[in-house]
């Protein structure tokens, strides 16, 4: 009998989670329940599996689990019609509406959770929640806000979505679209999130990425045939496999002085082979690619370039452009201009970005302050640094733009 | 099924009756309307007289104080509602798409309790 270490248990139960949730909030229609059955489930499997051993279909083991507890609570706590709604669980005759593309209930859920009738926060908190079988202290954490607030935020909107009848279905496919987009922004905010954390002392939340990369993954094993889907997942990868390049002594290391040898070769082959299957679905005649589509090809080309220097910047240049058409975003218009920069000169770069609103993001600061540095107007050079250090949470941005403007100092 | 009530939240005075927009409003929410009664999702449809002939009748107090207008401090205020019954909220929010549009007002989407 081998003993099961409770790490091994709670790392089953977190990858099942959220189907466990999804099945229950299907057959029960209550997300209140299917969590709270899920994790007495969970108990159940801490007291059983370490002595029996893990069962041979877990996943399984641990719904069926939480099914009969669930079922058990609504006997407890005897609701009206007890008998009817008891014999409808054990049958479990519901019709699964055939919506979707694909019958799955982590998809149903996934579109519950990112419902646009849902404030945007909860969302993602909903989703980590649920899907991603993240302990609201955990994901409080991630987003560095007091426990309470983050269990105030997910228990408004369970609340909301029982009293509204938010549905556990996937869209018609006239709606899907508008409605995955939804969902892929809460996968791609709670990478960048990750990638990136705004504040806090870890310049990279390993939790979030990697969650966000499963949810990615979950998503393209459901919906194969979505481009945008696709995108994503690439370009959430070929980010990724230069995440340990990213951050040396605690200081940020720009992409243009990353050891490209240490990148994880393969994330870079799986998020290529994305990037190009995309390409071809368009080549034949799929519908114009949209922005992680477009972001992951510019992503593939960085990539692409064994040194810094190879970097194709015309095609980067173009594809920001149409990137620009998908999304005319000031912030894609500053990306642009750092590719402009390698194909015309700082000046013309500057002359973009000065005519772009954007003084409160800290990259704006932090590009002019490289292209002011390029044109040798070290004055201004050093106080745009200034204002980036100033808007940036994040350490190891923090301690990069500082270097920068030490060395500035020293060569002026 | 669950009924919602699809409120219509307008600003300012009502379009004329007889103007080119004031006709389109009413043409585009009486065809609103034969739309749900078709679709079996009708229950109720009413629009009010404007804001300013509302009067407020207010117990809280001792005395019942009877006062002129509505005791709202928003802009906005409610100008008629359908009430709808479907299976969903994705139903009435894809309803609410068509009322927004017909009336040319944003619409508020909200589920009556079930008790």
């Amino acid at each position: 009998m081998t003993q099961e270490p409770r790490g091994r248990i709670e790392s089953i139960f977190r990858e099942e989670h959220g189907r466990i949730v999804a099945a229950l909030a299907r057959r029960f229609g209550d997300l209140d329940l299917a969590e709270d059955a899920a994790g007495e489930a969970l108990l159940v499997a801490v007291e059983k599996w370490p002595a029996e051993g893990v069962p041979p279909n877990p996943g399984g083991w641990l719904t069926t689990t939480a099914v009969r507890r669930a079922i058990d609570r609504i006997r407890r706590e005897s609701l009206r019609d007890t008998k009817h709604q008891a014999a409808l669980m054990i049958t479990d005759d519901t019709p699964r509406e055939p919506t979707g593309p694909v019958e799955d209930d982590r998809l149903r859920l996934m579109f519950t959770c990112c419902h646009p009738a849902l404030p945007p926060e909860a969302r993602v908190a909903l989703t980590l929640r649920m899907l991603g079988g993240l302990t609201v202290e955990e994901i409080a954490r991630s987003f560095l806000v007091p426990e309470t607030t983050m269990a105030r935020r997910i228990t408004r909107a369970k609340a909301k979505i029982k009293a509204a009848h938010i549905p556990f279905r996937v869209p018609d496919t006239s709606d899907v679209t508008d409605r995955l987009g939804a969902v892929l922004a809460v996968i791609h905010l709670v990478f960048n999130e990750g990638y990136l954390a705004g504040a806090g002392d870890d310049p990279v939340r390993a939790d979030l990425t990697d969650e966000a990369i499963r949810l990615g993954r979950l998503m393209r094993s459901l919906l194969p045939d979505e481009g945008e889907v696709a995108g994503l997942l690439a370009l959430m990868l070929l980010i990724d496999a230069r995440r340990h390049t990213r951050v040396a002594g605690g200081k940020l290391v720009p992409l243009h002085e990353q050891d490209r040898g240490s990148w994880d070769a393969g994330l870079v082959a799986e998020g290529h082979a994305l990037v190009r299957e995309c390409l071809a679905r368009v080549a034949a005649g799929g519908s114009r690619p949209g922005q992680y589509q477009v972001m992951a090809a510019i992503n593939a080309v960085h990539t692409d370039a064994a040194e810094a220097r190879d970097t194709d910047w015309s095609q980067i240049a173009q594809l920001y452009d149409q990137l620009y058409a998908v999304s005319p975003t000031p912030v894609v218009a500053l990306n642009r201009a750092v590719a402009i920069a390698e194909l015309d000169g700082p000046a013309v770069a500057l002359a973009i970005v000065d005519g772009l609103d954007l003084d409160s993001y800290h990259a704006w600061h932090a590009t002019r302050a490289d292209l002011l540095r390029r044109l040798g107007r070290s004055a201004e050079a050093r106080a745009a640094y200034a204002a980036a250090i100033e808007a940036t949470g994040n350490p190891a941005e923090k301690a990069y733009l500082g270097r920068r403007r030490e060395q500035l100092s020293a060569g002026a | 099924m669950t009924q919602y009530m699809l409120s219509v939240q307008h600003t300012g005075p009502y379009p004329e009756l007889d103007s080119p927009e004031g006709q389109r409003m009413l043409a585009a929410t009486g065809a609103f309307t034969d739309q749900l009664v078709e679709a079996g999702q009708w229950v109720f449809v009413g629009g009010l007289e404007s804001v300013e002939t509302a009067t407020t009748v207010d117990g809280r107090g001792d005395e019942i104080i009877v006062t002129d207008g509505a005791h709202v401090e928003s802009k906005e205020h409610l100008a008629g509602f359908w009430v709808v019954d479907v299976a969903d909220l994705d139903e009435a929010l894809k309803l609410a798409a068509v009322a927004t549009k017909a009336c040319n007002d944003p619409i508020v989407v909200r589920a009556f309790q079930q008790v």
